[in-house]
């Protein structure tokens, strides 16, 4: 890390990518006209990719498996939802099942 | 602000504001072990408030902290990134026009676009979206910041079991959606294919596989 320039360039680099990545779709989507069926289906590929990050991010760490507690946690989380409990409640019982499980040891 | 605050309705609201508790408390330790890793305080800050998105910091700073190079870092970290351009397809409406358009788009993550789109029957959508964005705009860097100066004594988010906040977060916003049972089918196909791939791919590689999911949505054109 003796080199900090050239991290800094880099850092610039992935701020100014990621920027553009943000701006591609608003900026393309209002100078080109999408039929409603590909509307939605761009709309429903968001939902897609965040119901495969709600997989990935509960169930793995780093390529490999994320452990028990954590899974469980989540699990509950999406048991109390479909009760419709309240959103505070949910996202406590998801930390503090978590929390206990790592406590008594389970990973 | 206040009024902002004020037009986002009450589950959205207690729902950004327990994202931005746990997003500062992550942030926390982000800020720490950068320090831990011979950084200098100002970078990981001036990098979460210039990237501010916290999957590609982690995996940047991982790599370089690690020995790996700069430009490696880079690539990792676009590729994870590179998922806000189907985002931003989705919400373009949202984010308004011109000089609004740029300052909004930077505050396009994965649960402003959710937010977003969970918001879009109630017409309130942009309000959500911003107070959703500029909350983690604030607690992200400035939690950061606060772990950098504190060091070890930072909280551990593991042991405070707010790693399952992060996904219950996105599950509860997207439910909605997923009640629609093409839109369900789609999600778990995109989301096993992500999970099956996860262990073989570069990071970012399996969530951008997965929005191929999504063509299973849509129901074959039919003649009204």
């Amino acid at each position: 890390m003796n080199n900090l320039g050239y991290l800094v360039g880099a850092a610039a680099m992935l701020a100014a990518g990621t920027f553009a990545f943000r701006l591609a779709g608003p900026a393309l989507g209002s100078r080109i006209s999408v039929s409603d069926r590909s509307a939605q289906l761009l709309e429903n590929a968001s939902v897609v990719v965040l119901a495969a990050l709600v997989l990935t991010t509960s169930l793995t760490e780093d390529a490999g498996p994320a452990g028990i507690a954590r899974p469980a946690g989540v699990l509950l989380a999406a048991v109390l939802l479909r009760f419709r409990a309240p959103l505070p409640l949910v996202l406590v019982a998801a930390a503090a099942t978590t929390a206990a499980l790592r406590l008594s040891g389970v990973p | 602000m206040r009024s902002l605050w004020r037009t986002v309705d009450r589950p959205a609201r207690s729902l950004i504001r327990a994202l931005c508790i746990a997003v500062g408390v992550a942030g926390m330790s982000y800020g720490a072990a950068a320090v831990a890793a011979g950084l200098p305080l100002w970078f990981p800050v001036a990098l979460g408030i210039v990237v501010l998105a916290a999957g590609s910091e982690f995996l940047f700073l991982g790599i370089v902290a690690a020995g790996g190079s700069p430009a490696t870092a880079l690539l990792a970290g676009l590729l994870v990134n590179a998922r806000h351009i189907g985002y931003g397809f989705s919400v373009a409406d949202v984010l308004g026009t011109g000089w609004r358009r740029i300052r909004h788009a930077h505050l396009l993550n994965d649960e402003t676009v959710a937010v977003a789109l969970s918001q879009r029957a109630t017409g309130h959508s942009r309000a959500a979206y911003l107070a959703c964005g500029l909350g983690i705009l604030a607690a992200w860097p400035s939690g950061t910041l606060l772990g950098g100066l504190l060091g070890n004594s930072v909280p551990d988010p593991g042991a405070l079991g707010l790693d399952a906040v992060f996904p219950a977060v996105l599950l509860a916003l997207i439910m909605p959606a997923l009640s629609e049972p093409p839109v369900r089918r789609g999600a778990a196909a995109g989301a096993i294919l992500a999970l099956l791939t996860t262990p073989l791919l570069p990071p970012g590689l399996p969530i951008l596989l997965a929005g191929a999911g999504a063509a299973l949505t849509i129901p074959r054109r039919r003649h009204r």
